[in-house]
């Protein structure tokens, strides 16, 4: 990775939510360092409470880290980036008083696009992911799968070379994550976007990224970095192949001992939940 | 065929309620005509009808109209304007919600219609002291209803709007406003009725004019039917004013 292939610098990021000796202290990320390269899907996956959603957080200046620096560009980030950075939710982000057209304009017109633009480009987005029949409802009229498709659509519209999607298919059923998570490989591939994507699952983390960062159990730092060498998009076979389970079984490995130690810290049995595949 | 049905059962259940009016009108008439009740009790149904429309015909309910309306409108003006900028400020703080919420659900739940003699003796008996004491009971609903509308907006779509770059004033028209405004919305019509009840029932206790006076003064002297064709038309204004209130609401609410 050379200098200016980099489209994220994290340096020694920590983050604790609230002080020293209170009740409510949590070290929620530890001296965390990385560099993301430009272009690269980077999955975070770890322990539940490890820090990978404020780590995402602090990337994109909704959090300031106690600590440390990210660097976006050659920029120190200091609160949110809306024209480089577009954020997906795990919750239902969207305006429930909105339609989903009325939507992605209004995310247009918050980044600060010309009126006249505004349409064309929400109704090409919707179009990508697959809502053009769908611009006039209400997010409540849709599937759960659907709004998390509204809600890309939004991201997507911005135009922000970077993405970072918190858990975004966190809520849904394992069908419809399968098929939104093929079809943002197809939707992504061409893109050339830099994506930071937090995950629960495994077999997501390999099927989407070029590469993995495995989380530690709190206090969270980055433990290891598996790369999946394998180019986008990515068919739905590739879930069959050897060198998928190969590197799911490695991910399974480096993560069930930190599952452990954070359910023996919380004073819980880990359940099966806790190792979704 | 469930539409049809679900029809008929509506239908059914208008029957049944003209059906209760009507047998509550057949019982008074009775009362009055058969079981021998003293009229300076119940008058006639038949007289207050003509009474009735002789108050309309005659135009005599304007001025008291006219002073119940004025006070109605200023108290509401009022309390609406206070209370949702005050309940907007307390809302923009966890603390002052922690601190104030309570506090003014404790105020809201003592019968404030105690404070009239206060109000009476500090600001005489016409239409001052109804505007006050109106205004003080329906600010409660009011400023509540605005601090829980603005207070608990789902983070989230806070979230959302400032990571797209949303500005003050875009959060506030965009997304503060539209997730409150059903909450608030219902405040100002709990807030418009209770300012309807109190400044009616303050004019029956102390007052010089307005439609409570006016039925008052008719009990005084003994004028049965057209007391009771006042009381008519007060509930008449009333039920009006609510359904127009309640149609402001919904409207507002739809999207």
């Amino acid at each position: 990775m050379t200098a200016n292939n980099i489209a994220v610098k994290i340096r020694n990021v920590s983050h604790q939510f609230g002080e020293k000796g209170d009740r409510h202290h949590v070290q929620a990320l530890q001296q965390t360092s990385l560099d993301i390269a430009r272009g690269e899907l980077l999955c975070l996956i770890g322990p539940s409470g490890c820090g990978k959603s404020t780590l995402l957080n602090i990337i994109g200046g909704l959090v300031k880290p106690t600590s440390g620096t990210v660097e976006i560009g050659n920029t120190v980030v200091d609160g949110p980036l809306p024209q480089e950075i577009a954020f997906v939710f795990q919750e239902n982000a969207l305006f429930p008083w909105n339609t989903v057209l009325e939507n992605v304009m209004l995310g247009l017109m918050f980044q600060g696009v010309p009126r006249a633009e505004r349409m064309a480009r929400a109704q090409k987005s919707l179009a990508a992911v697959g809502l053009a029949d769908f611009m006039h409802h209400y997010p409540g009229q849709l599937s759960g799968g659907m709004r998390q498709r509204a809600a890309l659509a939004r991201a997507l519209s911005l135009q922000t070379n970077i993405l970072l999607m918190d858990e975004p298919f966190g809520a849904l059923d394992e069908q419809t994550r399968m098929i939104l998570g093929e079809d943002l490989s197809v939707l992504l591939a061409r893109s050339g976007k830099t994506i930071v994507f937090v995950t629960h699952s495994l077999g997501e983390a390999v099927f989407l990224a070029d590469r993995v960062a495995v989380f530690s159990a709190r206090p969270g730092t980055i433990k290891d970095v598996i790369a999946v060498d394998e180019p986008h998009p990515r068919k739905p076979e590739f879930v069959t192949t050897d060198k998928f389970t190969t590197l799911r079984n490695k991910l399974y490995t480096l993560l069930h001992d930190e599952i452990r130690r954070a359910a023996a810290e919380a004073g819980e049995r880990p359940t099966a939940a806790d190792i979704a595949t | 065929m469930n539409d049809r049905g679900s029809r008929r059962d509506r239908l059914l259940s208008r029957l049944v309620q003209a059906a209760f009016v009507i047998g509550l009108l057949a019982l008074w008439y009775l009362a009055t005509t058969r079981w021998g009740v003293s009229h300076l009790l119940l008058p006639n149904p038949l007289l207050v009808w003509r009474e009735f429309v002789d108050v309309l015909s005659s135009g005599e309910f304007l001025p008291d109209l006219a002073v119940t309306l004025g006070e109605l409108a200023i108290a509401f003006l009022i309390s609406s304007f206070s209370g949702v900028t005050v309940g907007y400020l307390i809302s923009r703080s966890q603390y002052l919600i922690r601190v104030f919420e309570p506090l003014l659900a404790g105020i809201y739940s003592i019968p404030i219609i105690l404070f009239l003699p206060l109000y009476v003796l500090l600001l005489g008996l016409g239409p001052a002291s109804k505007i006050a004491l109106g205004g003080t009971i329906s600010f409660f609903p009011i400023v509540l209803s605005t601090i829980a509308g603005f207070g608990y907006v789902e983070r989230i779509y806070i979230t959302a709007a400032r990571s797209m770059g949303a500005t003050y004033y875009q959060l506030f028209r965009y997304v503060l406003l539209p997730a409150a405004l059903p909450v608030i919305l219902s405040g100002l019509r709990m807030g418009f009725t209770v300012a309807l009840l109190s400044i009616l029932g303050s004019e029956t206790l102390a007052s010089l004019a307005g439609l409570g006076h006016r039925i008052v003064h008719l009990a005084e002297s003994m004028d049965m039917a057209r007391m009771f064709a006042y009381i008519v038309f007060a509930v008449a204004i009333a039920a009006l004013l609510n359904t127009v209130v309640s149609a402001l609401e919904a409207r507002g609410k739809r999207r």
